[in-house]
């Protein structure tokens, strides 16, 4: 319990801090939605006036201290630039981005790990230099770059999904889950091809302690020790890595949105800064620092329940 | 060994059945065709999401009026000619001293949500936009003494006469007791607005009980692409059935089943300069660069040789106001743009800044090709991309800038809405063009209420502009437009609207 | 262990390569990458145009060269910022610990939440956009954290090694500790976070050109040119292909490189 409350505080804590940083980032850069709403109609007057109107013309601490209250209320409050509550505006962004993520995820593990296991069993082999070499060409894929190939080759090509005609979750859900499958196959090629790297040498690693050799010169099975011994050993660093992997999924998919034209959170935390939109770039930035915190926090959790050894040190 | 087939073959065939689910979904995709083939659906690509108010007095980005014409009408109504016809109101008179307009109400005219116009959601509409409200954007001349309703007409009446005032009556009749206009507006027009879903989509519908002659399309649905990289692709994919707006490196790559059509933007491209800032500061420099830049070039390299080239301020559209001699005022001759800027005292040239709105690909591919044009006469130019929000904010408003690449459009058929910002007194002259001449030209031109006269006012401040080189003039861009084979009754306007009541869908 | 080197020897000859014509790219291309020619628009690669011309007739091979050229450099500038800052924070909190040590590790978890798009377009934003040096600032900025992570796991884990120990009890002072025996012992860690950190920087100026918040026109970026690419794919689709391979094998050789660093004392896989 008191692990919990200390992870609670952390996420509020960081959350807290994020916000502030993003609210003094708008201060530094200059400009306000006003000017973003006025267009070309924009004259100093008018400008001057409708500051005024919607409150902009306040001091900064002020306002930041209006919107943390409205943010532990509840009340995320309205966006300058579609006069939309901001709630209502992010809520379908959010289900798609996160959609997005889970399907590149479940994508990552799906693949890397038998792929990981497999590629453990070739070090030293004849083919391992080729495979290494592969391994890294892989990872120096630009998702952007495979988003672009992809789209013509199952869009245009073999028109297996439409490009530019995203769905909508809400309208059609197993369209727009093989819309995304497309998007998470660039998201995910890179990371599968880190995951399998990362796999690899942990368990080369475990299977070159002591305990392993032991075990298999006393007439063991090599899967059997694997599976028995290895795996557990080595999922303590694994689960770390994919739960980081997860937080970069969701932070970094903002350009994959945008090659396969997604709706998500990415493009709207890029137009909403051009924008100076501030409450829609705050609760967007506080999403992705609590999704960030989030998956540290789940990481660690699911890594006490594998080796009790790390409960004591982290109450500690 | 086997272990590790098995592993391998695990892999495969998860990824295959994750692929062979996909391929299998692609049957029941094509909504709506094969259940009701009597509606007829169209899908619209816009460049823009409709990002402000949906408020029609309160929203001023060209992207979202364009989209939202459909919904709205004033009294009056512009036409694809550029001509003005009454629209809520059915007739008008004016008196004999120009002052009082008196507009007799059509009858039955309903409001999307059911309701019928009545004159005091007229006389609501059009006193917001005098009121002193900061939110709202569209402002009604200051001519305007009262708005009054009598025996059911509405009246206004004005201090002054002015021949523009009824281009000024379009602004939109909105319903009087309403709040929720910017999200779910509601107004006259021939389309109901349904939906927007921010940077994804807008759908409207076909209004039944539209006054005027029914709209032909049942339902449009306008799919907002705001990654220009993506516009071919969603043309190609069916994703798409019309896009506006586009370039010829976009059009070029259509291939059959689609159909290009041309029309103009209605807007005054130029590379607009600081005259308040050295060297922009001297007539001979500005008249140099203009020597200097080669427009047909120009529009042959960043845009296939479709534009209009323009001398001035005014663009074709314009019809009556429009000069077309003003475009052979500065014929390319790099000898004496280099004989200008000598005179000028920079006999090796110069360097300069030209600041673009990043996100307009049109205006961003202009600035490069100038850019190696004034090379040609010493000058070294630079572009400085920069955000939207900042252009407006640094170059529009603060106009702290050297030159700049932008289309300006005119909100009216009104040649005030293009000429009274070069005034030296206007709020809106971000290039700061301070010319006695062209004051006085301009405000005898708004004094004037005989047409014959004013007009040729109003040409002689164009004119004003072009001899002054007040900006280096460049085109009215070409609007191409993307349309798929079997749709059609596209129709272009002197305003950037897009008029989708005409549009239909061969059976 | 030779056969691990073979990583090394070919990411060598990869990026010694690459650098090479970068390096020539600087003084000379085939042509000028900006001028432009109305006769020559999307011309198919040929020997006259190795990998063929874009929408304004310009050669995109001349384009590429100074194209990668701007992302090696802002990669080698933001590994050389994030490196040397992070090398030095990591380095003496994970020397020194304490309250300073937990302050900066919290922040840097602060930051790593902070999105990194959001903060290099802060960052961008205020020094002024449209300057390939204030992107190298921003992306420089915000890889700090990742490299002082790096080095203060490395310096934190030498900090109770005996020989450290004897050196503080001989009396040397904290500075040539640093320097003279840790720093030396973390360079297996430390080259190849560096390497990596050098493709992260390629991947992320590409993205951000490609959303159009770094390098901008007319110098040309590889990630630029890509989005530029992307929307000529159907009339010239060698535009983005052979943008899209520089940028990977760009990427990749470097990874080589790391790899074979990794692989310099044997059994690390």
């Amino acid at each position: 319990m008191k692990y919990a409350a200390k992870r609670i505080l952390v996420l509020l804590v960081t959350m807290v801090i994020v916000s502030f940083l993003a609210f003094a980032a708008f201060e530094v850069i200059g400009g306000d939605p006003a000017t973003a709403i006025l267009g070309t109609q924009a004259t100093p007057e008018r400008l001057e006036a409708l500051r005024e109107e919607l409150g902009l013309n306040r001091p900064f601490l002020t306002r930041y201290a209006e919107w943390l209250l409205g943010f532990f209320t509840g009340d995320l409050g309205m966006s300058y630039q579609y006069r939309q509550p901001v709630l209502e505006l992010l809520q379908s962004k959010l289900s798609v981005t996160l959609m997005l993520s889970f399907v590149s995820f479940i994508l990552i593990v799906a693949v890397s790990i038998p792929l990981g296991l497999l590629s453990s069993r070739m070090v030293g082999k004849r083919l391992d230099g080729l495979h290494t070499a592969f391994n890294q060409l892989c990872m120096a894929v630009p998702p952007f770059f495979t988003g672009i190939l992809l789209s013509y080759l199952f869009g245009i090509t073999l028109k297996w999904f439409m490009p530019g005609n995203f769905p909508g979750l809400g309208n059609n859900f197993l369209g727009s889950l093989k819309y995304l499958f497309f998007a998470a196959i660039s998201i995910a090629i890179p990371r599968i091809a880190m995951t399998v790297r990362m796999l690899r040498s942990i368990i080369v690693r475990e299977m070159n302690q002591a305990y392993v050799r032991t075990a298999i010169s006393r007439g063991n099975d090599r899967g059997q020790v694997l599976r028995n011994h290895v795996l557990k050993n080595a999922l303590v660093p694994v689960v770390t890595f994919l739960a980081q992997t997860m937080a970069e999924i969701m932070a970094g998919s903002v350009v994959v949105e945008q090659v396969f034209g997604i709706p998500g959170l990415g493009r709207m935390l890029v137009s909403s800064v051009a924008n100076r939109d501030y409450p829609v770039v705050e609760t967007l930035v506080v999403i992705l620092a609590f999704w960030v915190v989030l998956a540290g926090t789940v990481a660690d959790l699911l890594n006490q329940r594998i080796d009790p050894r790390l409960r004591l040190g982290a109450d500690a | 060994m086997k272990k590790r087939l098995f592993a391998l073959m695990l892999a495969m065939s998860l990824v295959s059945a994750v692929l062979a689910g996909c391929a299998g979904g692609s049957k029941t995709e094509n909504p709506g065709t094969d259940n009701a083939p009597t509606l007829k659906e169209l899908n619209i690509g816009i460049a823009q999401d409709l990002d402000d108010s949906l408020d029609p007095h309160k929203n001023v980005a060209a992207g979202t009026r364009e989209i939202m014409f459909n919904v709205f009408e004033g009294l009056m109504k512009p036409t694809s000619t550029g001509d003005l016809i009454p629209a809520v109101a059915e007739s008008y008179t004016v008196s004999d001293d120009h002052l009082t307009y008196t507009f007799k109400l059509r009858e039955g005219v309903k409001f999307h949500n059911g309701q019928t116009v009545t004159p005091d959601d007229v006389l609501y509409s059009y006193n917001r936009c005098m009121e002193d409200n900061a939110e709202i954007q569209v402002k009604l001349p200051a001519n305007i003494d009262k708005v009054y309703v009598e025996n059911g007409d509405i009246c206004f009446q004005l201090t002054e006469p002015s021949n523009e005032f009824l281009s000024y009556l379009t602004v939109a009749i909105i319903p009087a007791d309403y709040t929720e206009q910017d999200t779910k507006p509601v107004g006259t027009g021939p389309f109901k607005f349904v939906s927007h879903t921010a940077q994804d989509s807008v759908v409207m519908e076909r209004f039944e009980e539209y006054w005027g002659e029914s709209a032909k399309l049942d339902k449009v649905t306008f799919k907002i692409i705001e990654n220009a990289d993506n516009i071919v692709l969603s043309l190609q994919s069916g994703a798409v059935d019309l896009f506006a707006h586009l370039t010829t490196a976009q059009t070029s790559q259509l291939g059959a089943g689609f159909h290009v059509e041309a029309g103009t933007m209605n807007l005054v491209q130029a590379l607009y300069l600081n005259n308040a800032v050295a060297p922009f500061d001297d007539v001979r420099v500005r008249q140099a660069l203009c020597y200097a830049v080669d427009r047909e070039a120009m529009i042959d390299l960043a845009f296939d040789g479709y534009g209009y080239p323009i001398g001035t301020s005014i663009y074709p559209a314009f019809g009556k106001y429009y000069d077309e001699s003003l475009v052979n005022n500065y014929p390319h001759d790099v000898e004496k743009a280099k004989a200008l800027l000598a005179e000028a005292g920079y006999p090796d040239g110069f360097a300069m800044s030209i600041t673009v709105p990043s996100n307009y690909k049109p205006h961003m591919d202009t600035a490069e090709v100038l850019v190696q044009q004034l090379a040609e006469v010493g000058v070294t130019a630079t572009i400085q991309p920069v955000e939207w929000e900042t252009w407006l904010s640094d170059t529009y408003v603060g106009r702290q800038f050297e030159s700049t690449v932008v289309g300006v459009d005119a909100a009216n058929m009104t040649a005030r809405s293009l000429l009274e910002r070069f005034t030296s007194t206007a709020g809106n002259n971000f290039v700061n063009y301070n010319n006695a001449e062209y004051d006085t030209l301009y405000a005898a031109a708004q004094a004037s209420f005989d047409d014959a006269e004013q007009i040729a006012l109003y040409r002689q401040a164009a004119a004003n502009l072009s001899e002054n080189a007040a900006n280096v003039y460049l085109q009215d861009m070409a609007d191409l437009v993307a349309v798929r084979d079997g749709v059609e009754g596209l129709n272009f306007y002197p305003i950037y609207v897009l008029d989708l009541s005409t549009l239909d869908i061969a059976a | 262990m030779k056969k691990r080197n073979a990583y090394f020897v070919a990411g060598l000859i990869l990026t010694g390569f690459l650098t090479a014509m970068i390096l020539l790219g600087l003084f000379w291309t085939p042509y000028d990458p900006n001028a432009m020619d109305g006769a020559a628009k999307f011309l198919k690669p040929s020997l006259q145009h190795l990998m063929g011309t874009d929408g304004f007739g310009r050669d995109i091979f001349s384009r590429v060269l100074k194209g990668a050229g701007t992302t090696y450099g802002i990669a080698a500038a933001t590994v050389a910022i994030g490196g040397i800052c992070g090398t030095l924070i990591g380095a003496l909190t994970g020397y020194f610990g304490g309250i300073v040590d937990d302050v900066l590790m919290r922040l840097g978890d602060v930051l790593t939440a902070f999105p990194s798009i959001l903060l290099a377009l802060v960052v961008i934003s205020i020094l002024g956009p449209g300057k390939t040096i204030n992107v190298m600032i921003a992306l420089g900025l915000v890889f700090i954290p990742s490299f002082a992570r790096v080095t203060r796991t490395a310096f934190a884990s030498l900090r109770d090694v005996n020989y450290i120990k004897s050196a503080r009890l001989m009396g040397a002072s904290s500075g040539r500790i640093l320097w003279r025996h840790m720093l030396p012992n973390t360079w297996d860690v430390l080259l190849p976070a560096l390497t990596i950190g050098f493709n992260n920087a390629a991947l992320a100026e590409a993205s951000m050109s490609y959303l159009c918040i770094g390098v901008t026109p007319p110098d040309a970026s590889l990630g630029y040119m890509l989005s530029e690419a992307q929307g000529m794919f159907v009339r010239a689709p060698w535009y983005a292909i052979s943008t899209g391979m520089t940028l990977v094998l760009m990427v990749f050789g470097m990874g080589l490189l790391g790899e074979g660093l990794q692989h310099r004392h044997g059994e690390v896989f």
